[in-house]
């Protein structure tokens, strides 16, 4: 598959993410919609990662290597390890925020500004 | 051992010395000081003089290197040649008597003012020294800033009276516009030649073409015009006489306005090369001595006549200059410091008598009070007339003789100068002395102290023999001793200059002619105003005109200092107010309103600042899709 159609899904994944964060009010909404913009940013790496050799490279020794493609996609299961992590504290966050207001409309918390 | 530095150096410790201690010395030590130090400078011209007389000139004293660059260095030197120490000898010499007089004139003021007053006139004395003493133009240039700055500091020394401070202000302007010339002849010279060493300027003058001669000659004419009180620069001259009296008889008569001829004559080569300099020396000079006398004949303030008259004289040294009479200019310069100071300090001294009366219309008679007083100025009247066989004639008589020599219509209107001279200063001496007293504070009057009297008999005495260095030619042969001695200073020009001796009768003749006239024109004087009773009415037609100056001061006021007034108020009123200022508030302004407007973007609102982070990207990355970079990226890739 050309790469195009990699980059035209991770984009509008990317910005059904953005439009989500902009236009929503609910912290886990939003929380998922950041979500959904990590992962498309990772779905780009793992795509350039796997197709950029193939292009890129000259020779055919080269094309055939085992490790070839294989950076991009070691980043992106460091990503994905981090993002876990995030997600862990985020949501307990969220739930604190829950504990406290019983809401979670983020415009509630306007209240810190002053 | 080589005495030149310390000539200037005395009165610089008097300077030093006066101002800064003005406050806590006495005013008898501040005078022995301010005094003490001419004299010591005086003794040390007396010795350079006989050097030089001995063994002709010295050679030149590098003190230090003033500038140094790379094309050009330019040495802080002193030179000392006939010229210079014949000036050296007139600035110390009429200087310290004139500093002698002044403890007297000026013991009324307060011990600061008294101190202040002594400090200037030493700085005056020394850059009027640097300035005689200076091997380049540069050294010359720098006593010549020092005596302006000193004649402005004099001039406006009483700094109360408002109208003083106008004056001064004005003879610095005046000079300014002259410093201009004398700047740019500089700067001519040192493009042309790369030098302003008067040795290497003089020895070179093959290398400048006849354009660059005249061009620097008139240039250098023109500061010799703003500090000599030439037309069109002579009116600050008149102005100058709200300082002190004695002021006026060291700065504005003696020494410092001849600071010009001082120039010429030391620069004569380059004006012996370029006529059409010459003549438009000497028919200013000539244009000037006629003005002054004119404006001289009726004015009533006793100063002011003596400044016109000094504008006069000078225009004669510039005649004299003009016509190549170098010698006689230098001689001139000579006779008339004794005669003028002379004059200055007995108007002083009148002044000092008449407890600050100027006016003549209101004295009369001082002769039976002031004996002293009296008979030296007589005898400066006299000198100045030109009445042989006082110094005036014999002065006056080499600079027309010359003239006549180039031209007769410069000698004919040079001598109805001197005849108007004549007139003018018996009609002074005789409204002043003669007569009955026609002011109110008869019982004031009083001859002067010793300290002021001393002074004047030895500059009448002066005055008197003065004229017998430089006998002409026709009388005794070779008993012109001036001339002998300052030969070697003027002989390059006088091996560019046609010699032709005039006819020795019909120099006598001439000789004889203008001093009868000159006489009759003093006993006409004399009996007109020795019975003199100021006219009622105003003064009409030509008197009138004489009488405010030809309207000089007024035609400046309207075509210069009026449209230069009206163009600064015009900047000041609108340019900088609505201009630079709208500028500059406006800059202000903007950065208020654009903080005010920009302070509204921070709201606190998270996903608005989202939103613009968004937008942001969103133009960047149009941006740069625009430029292609993106593209030329993905194609770099794949």
């Amino acid at each position: 598959m050309p790469i195009q159609y990699y980059i035209a899904l991770s984009a509008t994944l990317f910005c059904i993410g953005i439009v989500g964060v902009l236009t929503r009010r609910n912290a886990i909404v939003i929380f998922m919609c950041i979500e959904l913009m990590l992962n498309a940013v990772n779905l780009l790496l793992v795509a350039f990662s796997k197709m950029q050799p193939v292009a890129a490279a000259t020779n055919t020794a080269a094309r055939n290597a085992a490790n070839v493609g294989i950076d991009g996609q070691i980043f992106v299961f460091f990503i994905m390890v981090v993002a876990a992590a995030e997600v862990s504290v985020g949501l307990a966050i969220i739930v604190m925020m829950y504990r406290n207001t019983h809401s979670v409309d983020v415009n509630f918390l306007n209240r810190l500004k002053n | 051992m080589n005495l030149v530095y310390l000539v200037p150096l005395f009165p610089l410790l008097g300077f030093l010395i006066n101002g800064l201690l003005r406050k806590s010395l006495s005013k008898s030590l501040i005078g022995i000081i301010g005094s003490g130090a001419i004299l010591a400078s005086f003794i040390v011209s007396i010795l350079l003089f006989l050097q030089v007389k001995e063994q002709g000139a010295l050679p030149v004293e590098p003190l230090f290197t003033f500038i140094n660059t790379g094309t050009f260095n330019i040495g802080f030197a002193f030179q000392v040649d006939q010229l210079s120490t014949i000036f050296l000898l007139i600035i110390t010499g009429v200087g310290f008597l004139i500093h002698v007089y002044s403890t007297a004139y000026m013991h009324d003021e307060e011990t600061k003012h008294f101190g202040r007053y002594f400090a200037y006139l030493n700085l005056f004395v020394f850059s009027m020294l640097l300035l005689v003493l200076g091997a380049n133009y540069l050294i010359m240039f720098l006593g010549w800033e020092g005596v302006g700055l000193c004649s402005y500091l004099l001039i406006g020394f009483w700094f109360k009276v408002d109208n003083y401070n106008v004056a001064a202000r004005k003879a610095f302007v005046m000079n300014r516009i002259g410093d201009v010339g004398f700047l740019l002849a500089m700067f001519w010279l040192l493009q042309k030649l790369g030098t302003l060493n008067y040795a290497d300027v003089f020895a070179n003058y093959k290398n400048l073409s006849g354009t660059d001669i005249t061009g620097i000659t008139l240039l250098l004419f023109l500061g010799a015009a703003g500090k000599s009180a030439q037309i069109p620069l002579y009116t600050w001259l008149p102005d100058a006489m709200a300082g002190p009296t004695p002021v006026s008889a060291l700065i504005h008569a003696a020494t410092m306005v001849t600071a010009g001829i001082y120039m010429i004559a030391r620069s004569n080569i380059l004006y012996t090369l370029a006529p059409l300099t010459e003549n438009v020396v000497a028919i200013i000079g000539l244009a000037t001595a006629i003005l002054g006398a004119t404006i001289a004949l009726k004015q009533n303030d006793i100063k002011k006549v003596l400044a016109y008259s000094t504008v006069s004289q000078l225009g004669y040294m510039f005649l004299g200059l003009g016509v190549g009479a170098y010698t006689g200019a230098v001689f001139h310069v000579m006779t008339h410091a004794f005669f003028k100071a002379c004059l200055f300090l007995g108007a002083g001294s009148v002044i000092h008598a008449m407890s600050g009366e100027q006016d003549m219309r209101y004295m009369g008679g001082l002769k039976k009070w002031m004996p002293i007083t009296n008979i030296t100025f007589l005898l400066s009247c006299l000198a100045i007339a030109g009445v042989p066989p006082l110094s005036g004639f014999f002065s006056k008589d080499e600079i027309l003789a010359a003239a006549d020599l180039h031209n007769p219509v410069l000698y004919w209107v040079g001598v109805a100068g001197a005849l108007m001279t004549a007139f003018y200063m018996f009609r002074l001496y005789a409204a002043t002395f003669l007569g009955k007293f026609r002011g109110t504070h008869e019982h004031h009057l009083h001859e002067s102290p010793a300290a002021m009297t001393i002074p004047l008999i030895v500059l009448a005495i002066l005055a008197v023999v003065g004229g017998f260095i430089g006998i002409p030619e026709v009388f005794a042969k070779d008993a012109h001793w001036l001339e002998h001695f300052l030969a070697p200073v003027f002989a390059q020009s006088k091996a560019l200059q046609p010699e032709h001796l005039g006819d020795a009768t019909h120099e006598l003749m001439l000789m004889g002619i203008v001093t009868v006239l000159s006489i009759v024109m003093i006993v006409w004087a004399w009996r007109k105003y020795s019975k003199y009773q100021p006219a009622a009415e105003e003064e009409t037609g030509l008197g009138k005109v004489l009488e405010n100056k030809w309207y000089v001061d007024e035609a400046y006021n309207a075509a210069v200092v009026k449209p230069v007034n009206s163009f600064g108020g015009f900047l000041k009123n609108v340019v900088e107010k609505s201009g630079i200022d709208g500028i500059v508030n406006g800059a202000g302004r903007f950065v208020q309103y654009s903080a005010r407007q920009l302070r509204l973007l921070q709201s606190g609102q998270v996903g608005s600042y989202l939103l613009f982070m968004v937008l942001s990207i969103v133009v960047l990355f149009l941006i740069f899709w625009n430029q292609g970079i993106i593209i030329a990226f993905i194609q770099k890739i794949f």
